[in-house]
């Protein structure tokens, strides 16, 4: 026999609601039903106005994030059994415009990781017949877990500085730049330096490390952050014996 | 696009960081708990003692650090609490604070390098 879970969910239709308005429905659930299988639910048996994103269910694809009673989380990776007995509020990602219900302007997000030249930058071109670059498992260690990004934005949503001013470039693309910058095959550090050293670079962070604490991958971008500090601060005395630069 | 000069700031507010996690505890212990309840003798910290210590170069030096650290970490720390609370301080209100820093620590060496 299932159990019924009350969900309240934050609806905004831009053609019909002034702003916001929290609407309740009753879902019934067992111990395998995520917040993303409840949705679904309510969207096929209840009300096929409501509209979120969603793609994997697998927690890969970074679609389903949203706000689960205040907390950024992945509908797919959150499970109802551990609200049992409360009430579970929905909303759309926190510091990001609301497009409709549970759906978010990311572009502000996208923008940002797109700007910090998230790819692998060579000083040379480089062909096939120059075969593969070798890593050592050492050399692998010191990006890997910044890799892991799937760019849902929970640590946007997660980051006070984010929050207050949206100039910060924020968690998920500084620790996107040390991954590139600590990737032996790469070689565009330089040109990434000035998106760490600017004001809105790494200096927009006081390091509440709320964006480590919601990954849902496990990554650490306050820890990428603070390390980013202390490049820019090496970087900081360095162009002092460096004039004209 | 600009270079932040926040890394000198973050550098004392660092150095601060570490002498008020591993310095000033035994300070506070010695002066605010030992002393007081006579557990070390009272003529250990007389005054000629510690004007003695003052007065020496390496005591000098560790008042300084003692003093001038925390004074950046703290004012640092209470600068960037303004914008936590959305007061969205501009350079003036950064000028005040480093200031009171800056005033401090010269005032520090001063008055160690008159002792």
């Amino acid at each position: 026999m299932a159990e019924i879970m009350k969900m309240s969910i934050l609806r905004y239709r831009p053609e019909t609601d002034e702003k916001p308005v929290w609407q309740s429905y009753d879902v019934p659930y067992n111990h395998e039903t995520s917040i993303l299988d409840a949705l679904g639910y309510i969207k096929d048996e209840l009300d096929p106005t409501l509209s979120y994103r969603w793609s994997c269910r697998m927690a890969i694809c970074g679609s389903c994030g949203m706000m689960v009673n205040g907390q950024p989380k992945l509908g797919c990776k959150a499970f109802l059994r551990d609200y049992a007995g409360g009430e579970l509020k929905l909303e759309a990602l926190a510091n990001f415009p609301i497009e409709r219900d549970l759906v978010v302007d990311m572009s502000d997000f996208i923008a940002k990781l797109e700007s910090i030249k998230p790819y692998i930058i060579t000083q040379e071109p480089r062909s096939l017949d120059d075969g593969c670059t070798t890593q050592t498992p050492k050399q692998m260690e010191q990006y890997k877990q910044f890799s892991m990004c799937i760019n849902c934005g929970l640590c946007y949503a997660a980051c006070p500085q984010y929050g207050l001013d949206n100039k910060f470039t924020g968690p998920a693309a500084l620790a996107l730049i040390h991954r590139y910058n600590n990737d032996t095959r790469d070689q565009g550090k330089a040109e990434r330096m000035k998106f760490i050293n600017e004001e809105a670079g790494v200096w927009g962070c006081t390091f509440v490390g709320n964006c480590s604490v919601v990954c849902p991958k496990g990554v650490d971008p306050a820890a990428a952050i603070q390390l980013g500090k202390v490049e820019s601060a090496k970087d900081y005395v360095i162009q002092m014996f460096k004039p004209g630069e | 696009m600009s270079r932040s000069h926040e890394p000198i700031f973050w550098g004392l507010f660092g150095a601060g960081g570490m002498v008020a996690a591993l310095i000033l505890p035994i300070f506070i212990v010695i002066t605010g708990l030992l002393y007081p309840l006579g557990i070390i003798p009272a003529e250990l910290l007389a005054y000629d003692r510690i004007f003695a210590f003052a007065s020496s170069w390496w005591g000098a030096l560790i008042l300084l650090v003692v003093i001038c650290f925390p004074l950046w970490l703290s004012l640092h720390r209470l600068y960037h609490c303004l914008h936590d609370f959305k007061i969205h301080a501009g350079v003036r209100t950064q000028t005040v604070f480093y200031g009171i820093a800056y005033t401090a620590t010269i005032a520090s060496i001063v008055l160690v390098l008159v002792l």
